[in-house]
């Protein structure tokens, strides 16, 4: 290994952060890790779970009622038949995909500064899938006949319709809620023995020891490992971009002005990409903070993510605007009404909103200052949370509320039972977050292992007698 | 390493090192000394020590092939013969076999079952899980994954000698050299 590998010192370029803080080896490096799991969780740990939990309480609440109730309790009714279950479902989806993303298209591209986040991006896109998942379930009417989407021989002599979008989305998404899952624990196989090998109490060395699977760390486990791990990364990475495409269809393949377009399925990719690296952002900033693992995500973390959220962001705007290029270039008389309704129409303040968060906020990234900045960038990442939402609110209602006839137009509004599924949904997904990083390492040791010798070349873990 | 046969004595024998380079050293010189039943320990994979070991290939890239074609053929053929023959629907007299729309599912049938394959085949030629092996009798071997680098001899190795066996890893300047209980 070349001491000078991937350290930035020379002259002619301007110089980087480093992707770990100089002085580390391998030794500090599990140590720092493993600190978190193993130490006495920190007095705020308690309070933030806490809160995330009574909002998990919320959650059962709303979804106890629903069940009693039914949908009656929620704003949806003709025309606007897709309200918040739908909004928050791809508001969810979108936002996991940024862990897949860096998993593994980053992995696959070589940049090697993902090792850092990508542990706990693959965490967040497995909670966000978790949370996207209860929308459709409860959506359907009747959730505990939700298993009749899936293709499996019945009494009633029944198969699924295969040609229908929304039977392709149950397999996207539980491929990928599946692929995730497997991709985030073969991960975590290697940080699991190594805190079966440091953990002081009985319960977490048989705990960890269990889950480890009883890992060696030999060669051959090292080589077939990277092979899978390796594989794994090159299935993702179509699997990735196919899950918000099909997502997309649900939309496009409809005939709705506003959502039969062709340009949805790039448009949404990007879009989930935007929204999940948003949320990366807004979670790695605190945790790196609090948790004092600033050695490991460093600026130049948060100043690539800024990178990639200006890209994306960028790559939506041009979706706005051909959305509305196409209207006009179609001729169609539906289509022109949708964009104009709308711009101008009831709920052009969401639609006004939506712009500001998502096309006007980024530009601020342009500035290296913002990108370096943790609490600019993480202001720009809130906006873009929200800017997300209030995109997929704008696209579900606004191309629903005005109908082909004037005498089925409607306005739909959440009402308190759909905020508090909605909210709930966000306590679940920081429930989730707050007890994996309590409970597992929310950054890969072995992967930061792997850059260690060549940032900090000679350490005395790496030098020669 | 694979299973030894039934004998006296330890399992195996385990030198320390401190760094990848002189574990590197090492598996050279005990390779040119002629010891063939090698296996180091890493706490992060190192493909220099994978190929300096002597192996070359793995079968899992064509276990997760097999895992994708089998996918791709779950879910085209379930397709087919619920569409086509089990449950025929004629929507809009569009024709049952109607394949472009069942590129979708296929393609994620493909992937979940390849992934799958490769977890699996991972795990299986891993042999694990395995919850019980000699090498964790050792008790430094916890430094496995931490930073300590381990190089191991079998003693099913046809040049395996509990003492000179000893003598040769302590020649290699580690940092201990410890007898694996069986």
């Amino acid at each position: 290994m070349k001491a000078s590998e991937g350290i930035e010192t020379s002259g002619r370029k301007p110089s980087r952060p480093p992707v770990v803080a100089p002085g580390h080896s391998p030794g500090s490096v599990t140590d720092q890790i493993t600190a978190v799991v193993l130490d006495r969780a920190p007095r705020w740990w308690w309070v933030a779970f806490g809160i995330s939990f009574a909002l998990v309480m919320l959650l059962l609440r709303a979804l106890t009622k629903l069940l009693f109730e039914g949908t009656g309790i929620w704003g949806l009714n003709i025309p606007v038949g897709w309200g918040f279950a739908i909004i928050n479902f791809v508001w969810w989806i979108g936002i996991g995909h940024a862990g897949t993303l860096i998993s593994a298209i980053l992995l696959l591209a070589r940049q090697e500064w993902r090792t850092s986040i990508n542990r706990f991006a693959e965490a967040m896109t497995l909670f966000a899938v978790a949370c996207a998942g209860i929308f459709p379930l409860i959506h359907v009417g009747r959730p505990w006949l939700a298993y009749w989407l899936l293709p499996y021989p019945n009494t009633m002599d029944l198969w699924p319709q295969f040609r229908s979008p929304l039977v392709w989305d149950v397999f996207a998404v539980s491929t990928y809620a599946t692929v995730s899952l497997l991709f985030w624990y073969v991960g975590l196989i290697p940080d699991m023995a190594t805190l079966r090998d440091r953990a002081e109490g009985k319960f977490a060395k048989v705990a960890y020891g269990f889950l480890s699977m009883g890992w060696r760390g030999s060669a051959t486990h090292w080589h077939n490992y990277e092979t899978a791990y390796l594989l794994l990364a090159g299935l993702a990475t179509p699997l990735v971009v196919s899950v918000h495409t099909v997502v997309s269809f649900d939309f496009a393949v409809g005939q709705l002005p506003g959502w039969h377009a062709t340009i949805f399925p790039p448009y949404f990719v990007a879009g989930a990409i935007f929204a999940g690296f948003a949320m990366v952002i807004t979670l790695a900033i605190p945790l790196r903070a609090a948790f004092g693992l600033k050695d490991f995500i460093t600026t130049r973390h948060l100043q690539n993510m800024g990178k990639i959220l200006l890209a994306t962001g960028l790559i939506v705007a041009y979706g706005y605007l051909v959305e509305i290029f196409m209207a006009w270039y179609s001729g169609n008389w539906y289509e022109q009404f949708m964009i104009l309704n709308r711009i101008q129409g009831p709920y052009q303040k969401q639609w006004m909103a939506l712009l500001l968060c998502n096309v006007l906020a980024p530009q601020l990234l342009w500035f290296r200052r913002v990108r370096s900045s943790p609490v600019l960038l993480f202001m720009v990442a809130m906006f873009v949370n929200v800017g997300m939402w209030l995109e997929r609110f704008v696209i579900v209602v606004t191309s629903l509320h005005r109908d082909f006839l004037p005498s089925s137009w409607g306005m739909y509004s959440g009402t308190f039972w759909d905020w508090a599924t909605f909210i709930g949904t966000i306590g679940l997904f920081l429930a989730l977050l707050f007890l994996f990083i309590r409970f597992l390492p929310m950054i890969s040791i072995f992967e930061m292992k792997t850059i260690v010798p060549k940032q900090v070349p000679n350490t005395a873990e790496e030098a020669p007698e | 390493m694979s299973t030894p046969p039934p004998s006296k004595g330890p399992f195996a024998l385990m030198a320390e090192f401190r760094s990848s380079k002189e574990l590197i050293r090492a598996i050279r010189q005990a390779r040119g000394a002629g010891y063939t039943q090698l296996e180091a320990y890493t706490p992060y994979p190192i493909e220099e020590v994978w190929e300096e070991l002597g192996h070359h290939r793995s079968w899992l890239p064509l276990i997760v092939l097999i895992g994708g074609i089998f996918g791709a053929l779950f879910g085209s053929l379930l397709q087919y013969w619920v569409s086509v023959i089990n449950y025929p629907m004629n929507v809009g007299g569009r024709p049952l076999n109607s394949w472009i729309a069942f590129i979708p599912v296929t393609f994620e049938t493909t992937i979940l079952f390849a992934a799958g394959a490769a977890v699996l085949g991972m795990f299986a030629l891993n042999k694990l899980p395995m919850p019980y092996h000699p090498v964790f009798n050792v008790e430094r071997f916890a430094l496995a994954s931490r930073g300590r680098y381990f190089l191991a001899i079998g003693r099913w190795d046809p040049q395996f000698d509990r003492r000179e066996t000893a003598e040769f890893l302590h020649r290699l300047a580690p940092q201990e050299v410890s007898e694996v209980a069986s």
